[in-house]
């Protein structure tokens, strides 16, 4: 017998014979009135940077204020082809290694844990928002929910073949327990919310 | 006992308490990560609530996982991943090892993977003249000391920065006597971008797996597991087949519950859907048994599947913080790997649900709200039965039952023993009487509850007026 059929057979046989019900989740609780606020502030805890715009001329000024243009900066999005290259999405993911900034979009944000939710489909490169020195998302103000619950109401059933929940920059506290941003990931996390 | 030697949980931690400073530091810093649990947990205004949904969930998983690893193998395929089912250690490292030859590669970059731990993949694999190399930065330390990592979630907590500057000044070469984590943690980042850029083969573990949809998901706060798996032509998730949960929807929940359970963050900083390789990118998923199975069968210990390795019960667990991981001899540590080391070899772990005071701590945090208090107690008379448990301490909890159970014999022990202490210490103060092992005996009583009660009772003392 093949490993797969007596693993199948074994757990059969061992598995409880009473299955409960999955449960409720519109049960759990996902009331907040004043989820913007709550999405900046916890952002700001887990070491990111929110940035209110009103638009994308407000995020070209920042980007040439605050990053060095004569370094490599990626995006995904044309109306910042003034200071970053659109030419990367079929290159192979290891040139892009010496990226300072990729700017993406974001589908939404999460305001209980700031998170926000990117899909193969709008990333250009699955690696570009691990590779990249520094990372910049951008969501509208609009798209930010209250929980996880909510979240994955709104992915429902979209396709893709990878998604990832981004939360602030890359961090570990590995060495006695002392918090360093920028572990392999990016650096520094800047969340632009448009208006 | 195996011949392998294993040194028990209560002599390791023994050793481990000799140095004090250490062990106290060991102590606070778990603890104080237990206390952003909490803060995290209070936050949240139905905690309670989620626990009980998650918990849900995984019970109907354990009734059902049958028929929901089929589905996912199904969804998986759909998905153009490759599914490999491996019944134990053995069989998995070599499926992963034959990944290896098939693509005739000889290194391979490594997220955190407890699983390849308790499959002992790395010294597999070294034998087979493959590196491999550990990219979570705990992981990396203890990799480069050559010693397991001590906790689940935190490799390296039992080491101080000096122990890892002079790791990193021996092998990457970084200033010697310079402690500063930011500057060692830099040092780490350069030289493991380099191994990510090189690496066409990349092993991660797996979070979650989804039968609905067929993807995994992997979380990190490093990004190590996304930097290696983009960057690889080959990717290779490894699973313990209770690492599914039913639908997509599901992960909303456990993903509230792992990281704040974890370290107190609200959720990690990486939470990566794998669903589908990336073009010209190659992707299988090992689906481990290694005794689950026969865990899935204990009426009594099926429970400890539901679990979702966030550490929490490590963290809160006294005896944990003050015996270190390595104590556990297991790739799993503390009061959760105590439950489930018995399963994988009874023998060889029989020491592990004993080391606990049973205070219950560990159930109260637990995510998934495993009744894992309540399983130590229940391995302890399975292993006392089946004979596991060293000699004297049966003979000990025999004798202790005559006493117990026969008045007369408690009463003349409890007088010989009052004497002893009182006229003749060195009888019991010694080396060979383990309950005085850094304790102070209180005062002698003159007499006992009972001789005393015989005076004092109501009824004694209507007498005496009479």
């Amino acid at each position: 017998m093949s490993s797969k059929a007596e693993i199948l057979k074994k757990i059969k046989q061992n598995q409880p014979e009473i299955s409960t019900d999955l449960p409720d989740l519109d049960l759990l609780n996902s009331e907040n009135p004043n989820v913007l606020e709550t999405y900046k502030t916890v952002l700001k805890n887990i070491g990111g940077e929110s940035v209110e715009v009103a638009n994308y001329i407000e995020i070209l000024d920042f980007i040439r204020k605050n990053y060095a243009l004569d370094r490599r900066i990626i995006t995904t999005i044309p109306e910042l082809s003034e200071v970053a290259s659109l030419n990367w999405k079929n290159d192979d993911p290891h040139s892009l290694q010496d990226v300072e900034l990729a700017i993406i979009k974001g589908h939404f944000g999460v305001a209980e844990n700031s998170a926000i939710w990117v899909t193969d489909d709008i990333l250009g490169q699955r690696v570009a928002p691990f590779i990249a020195q520094y990372l910049a998302i951008i969501i509208n103000k609009s798209d930010i929910l209250a929980t996880m619950q909510l979240a994955y109401k709104k992915i429902g059933n979209q396709e893709y073949g990878f998604g990832t929940f981004i939360a602030g920059p890359s961090k570990t506290a590995d060495i006695e327990q002392s918090l360093v941003l920028g572990a392999h990931g990016a650096r520094g996390l800047i969340v632009f919310l448009l208006d | 006992m195996s011949s392998e030697k294993i040194i028990s949980h209560s002599e390791a931690s023994t050793r481990f308490n000799k140095d004090v400073e250490r062990v106290n530091w060991h102590d606070e810093t778990l603890w104080f990560v237990r206390e952003k649990r909490d803060k995290a947990a209070n936050l949240i205004p139905d905690w309670e609530l989620l626990r009980e949904t998650a918990s849900q969930i995984k019970h109907n998983v354990l009734s059902n996982i049958h028929d929901y690893l089929v589905e996912f193998e199904a969804n998986a395929q759909k998905n153009g991943i490759t599914v490999h089912w491996a019944a134990d250690a053995k069989e998995h490292n070599e499926i992963v090892h034959s990944i290896m030859a098939k693509h005739d590669v000889k290194q391979m970059v490594k997220s955190k993977s407890m699983l390849t731990e308790e499959c002992h993949l790395n010294d597999y694999l070294a034998e087979k003249g493959i590196e491999v190399i550990d990219s979570d930065l705990g992981e990396y330390i203890v990799q480069l000391r050559k010693e397991p990592p001590s906790h689940i979630v935190l490799p390296a907590i039992h080491l101080k920065k000096e122990d890892v500057s002079e790791t990193f000044h021996e092998h990457l070469g970084t200033e010697k006597g310079n402690f500063n984590p930011q500057y060692l943690t830099e040092s780490a980042r350069q030289s493991l971008r380099n191994t990510f850029l090189t690496r066409k083969v990349a092993l991660t573990g797996v979070n979650f797996a989804v039968a609905e949809t067929g993807e995994f998901v992997v979380c990190t706060n490093e990004g190590n597991a996304d930097m290696g798996a983009h960057l690889a032509d080959v990717h290779i998730a490894c699973m313990g087949f209770e690492k599914l949960i039913p639908q997509r929807k599901h992960l909303g929940v456990f993903l509230r519950l792992l990281a704040r359970s974890a370290t107190g963050q609200p959720i990690t900083t990486f939470s990566s859907h794998f669903k589908k390789p990336r073009d010209g990118q190659e992707m299988h998923i090992v689906i481990v048994d290694n005794g689950r199975s026969t865990q899935l069968g204990r009426e009594d210990f099926r429970n400890s599947l539901k679990c979702i390795r966030c550490g929490a019960c490590m963290n809160t667990c006294p005896v944990y913080r003050r015996s270190g991981g390595h104590s556990y001899h297991n790739a799993v540590a503390g009061p959760i790997g105590s439950i489930l080391a018995p399963n994988l070899d009874m023998s060889k772990n029989a020491d592990l649900p004993f080391a606990s005071t049973l205070c219950g701590s560990c159930t109260n945090v637990c995510p998934v709200k495993i009744d894992i208090h309540d399983q130590l107690y229940k391995w302890r008379q399975v292993l006392v039965k089946e004979g596991h448990t060293p000699a004297a301490k049966t003979i000990a909890m025999k004798t202790m039952a005559t006493v117990l159970a026969n008045p007369t014999v408690f009463n003349i022990a409890g007088k010989s023993g009052r004497f002893v202490m009182k006229n003749i210490p060195g009888m019991v103060n010694n080396k060979m009487n383990k309950w005085y092992d850094q304790r102070e005996m209180p005062e002698v009583p003159e007499e006992s509850f009972r001789e005393w009660y015989k005076k004092n009772s109501r009824e004694s003392k209507a007498k005496d007026n009479e």
